[in-house]
């Protein structure tokens, strides 16, 4: 097979002007302060509440989407109702709609007169510039991710496991938790983490909903945004070292996961 | 023995039908629908619609002359330049990377799998940082043009009179948009490439084509709807790119202002309703792109049932 040579060459130069060479002057410009500088830097109290709030959030978005987005994914595979592939086709907005796009409309949407806030506000729930906020742009952005690696491993179940579970007498439920959802675990934990590592660095939705309110409302690439603002490279680049590892840690998680997965499939079936 | 399994043995009078065992009361499904309608109602079907009803809030007229204002247009020249250089680029990429990782076996593949898909889980914030730190005025770039004596002093000579930038200009927010949109035309392709194997190709070979022709005559061929499904992707999250653009933008109005960076523009003057009329063109983008993905997997799929029917 002809192009080794061009192919590699050309795919190890494009990824390393692109990627590698831009990503380690991360590395670089964090190594200009010192140990002490840099951990002080990424222990400011308005650093440590941003990661509380991003954690935080980012997690509840991922496991309400965890619930939904199975259901989403189990309605879409199993049953039949009117405008199903409307709907099917729609679940992937949230990868489509530019992110400030979707930021103005919830910031919109959940404003105090807006179409859902207005319904909230007499409730006593505040949800624009409010940490709720920041939870319901991180929801938004996330929901795919559940949906779209969940269906596909439903859609391949083999209908004869859960017959011989019927025929031996286990019903609905004892199916479905002791059959059909140990074989969907991995992807649903796969989808979760995706989630959960898109929503850690997610900037244009949540801005506008959240009102970036210091200790409160910020998340940290709002804070990495701030420091850069006041053209603080270093310090940015020292809170923007704290995510890259935790979004590193992540992407590796996920690949330990399918390669768990993969692995534990093929000694199934051997 | 669990309960649980204990009881397994007790209703074995009523056989169960196959079609039965694989169906919930009709009570749950409804339930089951109507709970994963109202979800995605909530979070996709509302703010879609409200796009659009908040961009025509006041009229036809004063959506088209937001949409034809010269900071506007300028917005929309700017992001069809970006994704129209970035695209291509990751599309050549996209190709050689597939190619090499699917047709030839070579230590370190994994590790080149797992750093293509790298700028996907870095924060956009952090992906304009970088670039910053490579050309900005205290970056890479910035101490060699301030250097006594740089390495190449023609180089620096040169950049320096034509006050060359990079950072607050448009080929900074060309090669933020190339970062973010790295890996789409590749991951689409590595799985489909991987799964054809090299057959085809190796047949072609034997039959005397050159590599080339190869590549046009079979290979392409066969990736086209992959090819074609990475590039709709790839091009909605170019034009759409927000918070990477937006660290390397400086944000000059008519100048380096691309779609995105506009609606901010505009929502943050509080000019609600011509952010949303700018925003509505973004969001036509994201309908037309969900149409064309869900019209090459309808069409992928029938080509693979008649494949497998033959």
């Amino acid at each position: 097979m002809p192009g080794f040579k061009l192919t590699l060459g050309f795919t190890l130069f494009y990824l390393g002007l692109i990627v590698l060479i831009p990503l380690s002057a991360v590395f670089w410009k964090s190594s200009s302060l010192s140990w002490h500088e840099f951990w002080h830097t990424v222990t400011l109290p308005v650093a440590v509440a941003s990661y509380r709030l991003t954690f935080g959030a980012s997690f509840l978005a991922a496991l309400v989407n965890a619930f939904f987005g199975f259901i989403v994914a189990w309605v879409l595979v199993r049953y039949e109702f009117l405008g199903k592939k409307l709907v099917d086709a729609l679940v992937d907005l949230p990868f489509a709609l530019p992110t400030a796009v979707a930021g103005i409309t919830l910031a919109t949407l959940y404003a105090k007169a807006g179409w859902i806030g207005q319904w909230l506000e007499p409730l006593g729930v505040k949800v624009a510039n409010t940490q709720i906020g920041v939870f319901v742009a991180l929801t938004f952005i996330g929901l795919p991710f559940i949906v779209r690696t969940v269906q596909p491993v439903l859609q391949e179940l083999d209908p004869e496991l859960e017959e011989a579970a019927a025929s031996l007498g286990a019903n609905r439920w004892q199916i479905f938790w002791r059959v059909i959802l140990p074989m969907v675990l991995p992807a649903l934990l796969t989808g979760f983490t995706l989630a959960f590592a898109r929503a850690l660095g997610e900037y244009g939705s949540v801005i506008f909903i959240a009102g970036n309110i210091p200790l409160k409302t910020q998340i940290t690439p709002v804070v990495i945004m701030g420091e850069l603002d006041m053209f603080n490279y270093a310090k940015a680049t020292a809170i923007a070292v704290v995510m890259l590892i935790v979004s590193f840690l992540l992407l590796l998680g996920v690949n330990v996961l399918q390669w768990w997965t993969n692995r534990h499939n093929t000694t199934h079936l051997a | 023995m669990t309960p649980a399994a204990t009881t397994l043995r007790t209703p074995a009078a009523a056989p169960v039908s196959p079609t039965q065992s694989r169906s919930e009361p009709p009570w749950v499904r409804r339930l089951l629908i109507g709970v994963a309608l109202a979800f995605l109602s909530l979070f996709l079907f509302l703010p879609l619609v409200s796009v659009f009803t908040q961009a025509f809030a006041k009229g036809l007229g004063f959506y088209l002359h937001t949409i034809s204002d010269p900071m506007a247009v300028s917005a929309i020249k700017l992001t069809f330049l970006a994704a129209g250089i970035a695209v291509p680029l990751n599309c050549v990429f996209g190709v050689c990377a597939a190619w090499v990782i699917a047709k030839f076996d070579f230590p370190g593949k994994n590790i080149l799998l797992t750093l293509i898909d790298l700028p996907f889980s870095v924060s956009p914030v952090i992906s304009g940082l970088i670039y910053v730190l490579v050309f900005g005025a205290q970056g890479w770039l910035g101490l060699y043009l301030n250097a006594d004596h740089p390495a190449l002093p023609w180089l620096a000579g040169w950049l320096n009179q034509h006050n060359f930038k990079i950072i607050f200009a448009v080929p900074g927010i060309v090669l933020a948009t190339i970062f973010v949109t790295f890996p789409f035309v590749a991951r689409e392709l590595i799985p489909l490439m991987q799964a054809q194997g090299r057959t085809e190709e190796e047949a072609a070979r034997v039959l005397g084509a050159g590599g080339w022709q190869t590549f046009w005559r079979v290979t392409l061929p066969n990736i086209k709807w992959g090819l074609l499904y990475g590039v709709i992707l790839c091009n909605a999250r170019a034009m759409g790119e927000f918070g990477a653009v937006s660290v390397v933008s400086g944000k000059i109005r008519g100048q380096t202002n691309t779609i995105p960076l506009h609606i901010e523009a505009l929502y943050d003057d509080y000019n609600f309703t011509g952010a949303f009329a700018v925003a509505s063109l973004l969001a036509l983008l994201a309908v037309v792109t969900l149409a064309l993905k869900t019209w090459v997997e309808l069409k992928n799929a029938s080509l693979q049932s008649v494949t497998d029917n033959s």
